[in-house]
């Protein structure tokens, strides 16, 4: 619109221009509405080139779209995207992503203001519980198609942590092994290391490497705020060593307390490690370094040589740089973190995202019943090893391994898949959110610094809230 | 969202503004008589007016009743969360680091830019001097949050680990062993506030190098005459003369200070006891979802700023009538 000359319209009266502005205005936001859903126009079924007939049971769906927001942000979304193409091609509809590193955060709010993605990537059970009683509605159950993938595809598990109060919210999409010793098969070959196959025979290796002149192990737990959550897994797992399943089952539910004589022994078995300074911090410092280290960097000294072992996930597969050999020979490779009770089952310390949905349209319920398809944990996994990406697995029992280039993602998915480990879900995800994503974080990383155990254990104790 | 969809969007947007600057230039152009003023002066801040109610004088309100509800904002709680501020041990010593921050980071930086500014008055390289002290001004909080996380990174003395830490590095070629800056409680919030200082002593020294410059020569001239230079110069006529001039940049640091957020999230996430009430709002507001105790905090925060920005728009008329 042109501009008026400054201070003409005040002076003499030219109603005129004001009501063409008005005008104007108007026709084109008109325009403007009639614009964007032309655009919003999906592909067209009829040019796929792609066998659509695996995609039939979802009907047509042209001209909708879903849109999803998650936490996983380049370049890990890119095979997300993809995985999503035959999908989006048969069906007519459009995949609307959104990534964002400050998912956690902006989701409660986006559905606490009523503008909620139709469907969101919630990486905690307990965030998604929480979403679930706060915002009652807001959640949609998981539709029947859903269930039925969950029940003949996914464990007890899996499940268990998807649902609230019994009822199926979340069908699990990517998952993670989490119970790994990362090593060096090379520098192990070469200094004559055997992989461990029981604690005892850790903390002998962890002696032996220190007797050698090395430092055995390495860690990092910095993470911005979420700083300390990889401690939390350590003390996850040798809670499930120590006292088995069901007491760390108590222990997750605060049926026991927190600081519990039981837990104040496991964190100290993490400590004789990770507070030992003939231990760590391989390449990174002192013991206190360990609370500065990005957990990205903390498992790197392994390629150098200056650390032997690093416990971390799987998906710690995605920070060795680019080239780096990760095979059973190669120069970087993960062990089962070893048993401490023989009288224990071995328990694997899993993880998850789950996919909740806010909307119960049509085609959001056809996508929510691919996503926790065999099909697409499949295609997914195509994706990525096209993308030569990994890290990446799924506790879908219809994923074939095959499809999964990296050795350590094929040995991960080989262990979800077997029906005779027992699974137990990462604690602090499932924890109320101001200990599982505050007080524990923040009591580790102080733990990790100085504070004793009995210290750090009550004031987590502390935090847990009086209703749950 | 395709870019057409945007642009179009874009557009319709400029266009609805324009709608509604022309239904109020029409309004405030039909005015006669007498009440010319009054309706014209209501057509002008009606709009600002209602924008202030919905973006500010309602969410104000709204954060004060939640700051005496619960965590879910569905039960009264009464003082519970302000309580809890003052007694947890974690919560007061955000507020501690508040009023480190607070104190320091405004006295330093304006002594900083002060020191500056006269020192570099009518020196020969005194453009070069000043754009070089204001340039951090030009870097967001994030980005020099970032920078000065490289000056204090920590790596050990050992073979083959190289520091990329300036500050690490200077000790190791001293001999010394490298220090762990950041975890360093409670030094390590002095090391957060540098960034602070950092940023603001160039805004410090611009605004008073004005102020010094404004100060009528005749003065300074009396002053020699009657043989006081040096520092007396600066402590009897310099400093007074400009002293408005002073507190303006004092309390406008104060309030800037009073909302940091993004140099504490950025460097240390408000871990190892670095964290201020800003940070902790957001933190218990939006990763715990605990609504009543994030809008306590807010209004904390908020009635520590209230004073400032009264005195210093009061001080702002002090100079601007001088």
């Amino acid at each position: 619109m042109p501009a008026p000359k400054s201070g003409s319209i005040l002076r003499r009266p030219s109603r005129g221009t004001a009501a063409i502005s008005a005008a104007l205005g108007l026709s084109l936001v008109l325009a403007g509405c009639g614009g964007s859903n032309v655009a919003g126009g999906g592909g067209n079924p009829a040019a796929s080139s792609q066998d659509c007939a695996a995609f039939a049971q979802y009907g047509d769906l042209s001209g909708t779209r879903v849109t999803i927001y998650t936490s996983i942000v380049a370049p890990e979304d890119q095979p997300h995207i993809d995985s999503y193409r035959p999908f989006e091609e048969c069906t007519g509809t459009q995949i609307v992503y959104e990534g964002s590193k400050e998912f956690e955060a902006q989701l409660p709010v986006r559905v606490q203001a009523g503008s909620p993605p139709d469907i969101a990537y919630v990486p905690q059970p307990g965030l998604l519980k929480t979403l679930v009683t706060q915002n009652p509605g807001a959640v949609k159950p998981a539709p029947q198609a859903v269930v039925a993938n969950v029940d003949q595809y996914y464990s007890e598990t899996f499940k268990a942590a998807g649902s609230v109060d019994g009822t199926l919210y979340g069908a699990p999409l990517g998952s993670n092994v989490k119970s790994y010793v990362w090593y060096s098969p090379q520098a192990f070959a070469e200094k004559g290391y055997t992989v461990p196959t029981t604690w005892d025979e850790l903390v002998a290796l962890s002696n032996r490497i220190a007797a050698d002149g090395g430092k055995p192990w390495c860690a990092g737990i910095a993470s911005g705020d979420a700083t300390g959550w990889p401690l939390t897994d350590w003390l996850e797992d040798v809670m499930l060593r120590e006292n088995g399943p069901e007491v760390y089952d108590q222990w997750v539910s605060h049926a026991i307390p927190f600081n519990d004589p039981r837990v104040a022994a496991a964190l100290d078995r993490v400590g004789s490690i990770l507070k030992n300074p003939d231990y760590v911090n391989g390449g990174l410092g002192d013991v206190a370094s360990i609370a500065t280290t990005t957990f990205q960097d903390g498992g790197l000294p392994i390629l150098d040589g200056t650390c032997y072992l690093h416990r971390q996930a799987n998906f710690y597969a995605a920070n060795f740089p680019e080239g780096t050999d990760i095979s059973e020979n190669g120069q970087a490779f993960a062990f089962e973190l070893p048993p401490i009770e023989a009288s224990q089952p071995q328990t694997i310390l899993v993880g998850s995202e789950f996919v909740a949905a806010f909307s119960d349209r049509p085609e959001v319920q056809a996508f929510q019943a691919y996503l926790s398809s065999p099909e697409w944990a499949n295609m997914k996994a195509k994706a990525g090893s096209d993308l030569g990406q990994s890290g990446w697995i799924s506790a879908n029992t219809g994923l074939d391994p095959n499809n999964l280039s990296n050795p350590i993602d094929r040995l991960s998915a080989e262990i979800l898949q077997d029906q005779s480990n027992t699974f137990r879900f990462d604690g602090s995800d499932l924890m109320p959110a101001a200990v599982g994503s505050a007080s524990f974080w923040r009591g580790m990383t102080d733990w990790i610094t100085g504070q004793s155990t009995s210290d750090t254990l009550t004031y987590v104790e502390q935090s847990w809230p009086a209703s749950s | 969202m395709t870019l057409l969809d945007k642009l179009l969007q874009l557009l319709v947007a400029v266009v609805v503004f324009a709608a509604v600057m022309g239904v109020v230039l029409l309004v405030a152009d039909r005015a006669r008589g007498r009440r010319t003023d009054l309706v014209s002066g209501i057509a002008f801040t009606a709009p600002a007016f209602l924008l202030l109610l919905v973006g500010l004088l309602y969410p104000a309100a709204r954060t004060a009743v939640q700051s005496f509800l619960d965590a879910r904002s569905a039960g009264f709680v009464g003082l519970a969360n302000y309580v809890q501020i003052f007694t947890q041990p974690d919560l007061v010593v955000v507020l501690r680091n508040t009023l480190l921050w607070v104190v320091i980071t405004p006295i330093l930086a304006t002594a900083i830019g002060l020191v500056y500014a006269v020192l570099v008055d009518r020196t020969r390289f005194e453009a070069f001097a000043k754009a070089l002290i204001f340039l951090p001004m030009a870097i967001s909080f994030v980005g020099a949050a970032i920078i000065w996380k490289f000056v204090y990174e920590y790596r050990p003395n050992q073979q083959n680990i190289q520091q990329i830490g300036l500050l690490n590095q200077f000790l190791v070629w001293l001999g010394f062993e490298p220090v762990n800056f950041i975890l360093a409680e409670p030094w390590n919030n002095l090391l957060l506030i540098v960034v602070m200082i950092w940023i603001q002593a160039g805004f410090a020294m611009t605004v008073l190098s004005a102020a010094i410059k404004a100060i009528p020569s005749d003065i300074i001239e009396a002053a020699r005459l009657d043989g006081v230079g040096g520092m007396r110069l600066f402590f009897y006529i310099t400093l007074p003369s400009i002293r408005p001039a002073v507190v303006v940049v004092i309390t406008a640091i104060s309030i800037a200070v009073l909302k940091v957020f993004d140099i504490v999230r950025t460097m240390t996430g408000g871990q190892f006891d670095t964290s201020v009430v800003a940070n902790e709002f957001y933190v218990q507001s939006f990763r715990l979802s605990n609504l009543g105790m994030g809008s306590a905090l807010a209004m904390i925060l908020f009635v520590l700023v209230v004073p400032i920005v009264i005195y210093n728009v009061r001080q702002m008329r002090k100079v601007d009538g001088r």
